[in-house]
């Protein structure tokens, strides 16, 4: 067995401890949060959706946590070594989000109107997709997904770890075989998620883009989020010197990236369905297009594409780690509102109404989320201090 | 004039070449001529070295500018020409679609600026790189031929503000030249 040469970084660069409030934070965050969406919402449906909104934007991140740490993984970067922990951490928190998806489970009947028979008996359309979209097999559906993504994300995180303590590059070797079927089934799982908790809140109503169209925003989710955690670390007087301005750059190019093909998706899942012009197509945009549900569709094309396309453009800015700080922190709120912009019309036909019940239940799920991710970070060095390409990511160089 | 392109200044020489036996001692050699102030000099080797860039002082290039305002011009120019054409020039209705409409013309749009972009890309590359260059003096230094194989050059053009043969040739030399030879402009070296 041959071992990972020692790289020189010190304990304060790689402790997590800073991490540990977080777990505070959140877990308060969380139970009041959570106290505050029950009391608040009067009308449980308004609660079961802004409890959906609120998951799905945390699990996207957690996902695409997931695709981060398998994309790296199978393409053997070298680069993302020094950062790849902090994002090993988010998808962590994955096994997690079963648990969180109880609310969903007992309110399918308030958010999905295909679970309602009433609904079903009016319409040839549901019995006819009722071998897939009946109960028991939308739930063992979730149980699918959930093996899968907390599977994958246990064992390449804890693996990880393991490597930290024996040094064992064939661990690396095995993660690299495994990754390319985790990629396969991430692409299968996260789809059919997609399809199961987002599309088929119109159940009549489809896209064969809508899983992708959920992926390419749980990716530039995750790229800001890793962002926003490697900063924070800095502010911790963690990270700092191991993951430098060359590993900011390359995640704000990817960043770049991906805010192009999220409007790709967008838009190509829009301009089809716009030049077909088949009404039980155009539905999903007629009723995004009433009253101010259009602006904040029309706000969404500047501000989760135009906005940060420029604004990422030039290499100075992705140098800037304040700069990045601050649009991260914007495509994070976008990512929220496309999300919102997804499901809310379902309930809310005549605008957005952005209300407290949606800011409590962000805040529960968020809080959850927070205090998962903090008590994970705590507890690990926050560099895979013994990876054999540790010492070439910590030398990386942008030409 | 003939062979030797217009792009350099008149003059019996061309400047000195300095070899070097390995890409270690030409990035310390670059980092000497960088610091000594030189502005027209160049590195040549057989393959890129990591860092070379820095080592020469080399400024980044201008060439994502041209790249930007040639990308947006297709695209800008890519929308324009669909929405007079189809709404002002010729209007015609088609599946009953209004005639001024921007969502059938984004796929053109962006092809047109990804197509200016990626063209003025490689067009502006050959030029800001001066090519393409048929002669260059260099080729009449007989050593200069090992620079595809297994040579590390430095010349430094004699147009340079701070070129003198003697001082630059000491300069060349205390940087760890194992060969220094002055080249003429037109037909080989000189010594």
């Amino acid at each position: 067995m041959s071992h990972a040469p020692a790289v020189a970084i010190d304990s304060s660069q790689y402790s997590g401890r800073a991490f540990a409030r977080l777990t505070g934070i959140g877990a308060a965050l969380g139970v009041v949060g959570l106290g505050a969406a029950l009391a608040l919402s009067g009308d449980t449906q308004q609660f079961y959706f802004s409890w959906l909104v609120a998951y799905l934007y945390f699990l996207s991140i957690a996902l695409g946590g997931l695709f981060f740490v398998l994309i790296l993984t199978v393409t053997r970067a070298g680069w993302g070594v020094a950062l790849r922990r902090v994002v090993e951490n988010v998808m962590a928190t994955l096994p997690i989000f079963a648990l969180l998806f109880v609310p969903i489970w007992l309110g399918r009947h308030e958010l999905y109107e295909w679970t309602r028979p009433e609904v079903a008996a009016h319409s040839p359309i549901l019995q006819g997709k009722s071998p897939y979209l009946n109960e028991g097999f939308f739930f063992a559906r979730a149980i699918f997904y959930f093996v899968v993504w907390s599977g994958f994300a246990t064992y390449f995180s804890t693996q990880s770890q393991k490597q930290d303590e024996n040094g064992d590059e064939r661990i690396s070797a095995r993660l690299r075989g495994l990754a390319p079927v985790g990629i396969m089934l991430f692409a299968l799982t996260t789809t059919f998620a997609t399809i199961d908790w987002l599309m088929c809140l119109e159940p009549e109503w489809y896209s064969t883009m809508f899983g992708v169209y959920f992926f390419s925003g749980s990716v530039v989710a995750i790229l800001s989020v890793t962002l926003l955690l490697v900063n924070f670390a800095y502010a911790q007087g963690a990270l700092r010197g191991v993951v430098t301005v060359e590993h900011l750059q390359d995640v704000a190019k990817l960043l770049f990236g991906f805010t192009i093909f999220w409007a790709y998706i967008a838009f190509s899942q829009y301009f089809l369905i716009w030049y077909a012009n088949i009404p039980e197509e155009t539905i999903y945009y007629m009723k995004r297009q009433v009253g101010s549900w259009k602006s904040a569709g029309m706000f969404l094309a500047f501000g989760h594409f135009l906005v940060p396309f420029f604004f990422l453009m030039p290499r100075a800015v992705k140098r800037r780690s304040g700069l990045l700080v601050a649009i991260a922190t914007w495509l994070l709120m976008m990512h929220f509102l496309d999300l919102h912009w997804c499901v809310m019309p379902v309930l809310h036909h005549d605008g957005i109404q952005l209300g407290a019940t949606d800011v409590a239940a962000f805040c529960a799920v968020g809080g959850v989320f927070l205090a998962a991710l903090g008590w994970v970070s705590s507890r690990r060095a926050l560099v895979p201090l013994r990876d054999p390409r540790l010492p070439e990511s910590l030398s990386f160089e942008n030409v | 004039m003939g062979l030797v392109p217009a792009m350099f200044p008149e003059g019996e020489y061309f400047g000195l070449l300095a070899e070097y036996d390995s890409p270690k001692a030409l990035f310390h050699a670059c980092e000497q001529v960088r610091d000594a102030g030189y502005r027209k000099w160049d590195a040549h080797s057989p393959f890129p070295i990591h860092g070379i860039e820095s080592a020469m002082g080399l400024r980044r290039s201008r060439l994502p500018y041209v790249t930007l305002v040639c990308g947006l011009t297709g695209a800008i120019g890519g929308m324009a020409l669909q929405l007079w054409a189809n709404a002002i020039g010729y209007p015609m209705v088609i599946s009953g679609k209004p005639f001024f409409n921007w969502q059938p013309y984004v796929p053109i749009t962006f092809e047109l600026g990804v197509l200016l972009a990626a063209l003025s890309t490689v067009v502006g590359m050959f030029a800001f790189n001066k090519l393409p260059m048929h002669f260059h003096p260099l080729f009449g230094a007989d050593r200069f031929e090992k620079v595809t194989d297994d040579g590390f050059f430095i010349s430094v053009e004699a147009w340079d503000p701070k070129f003198d043969a003697a001082a630059t040739e000491r300069l060349l030399t205390s940087t760890g030249a194992t060969r220094i030879q002055l080249v003429k402009r037109r037909e080989g070296a000189a010594s």
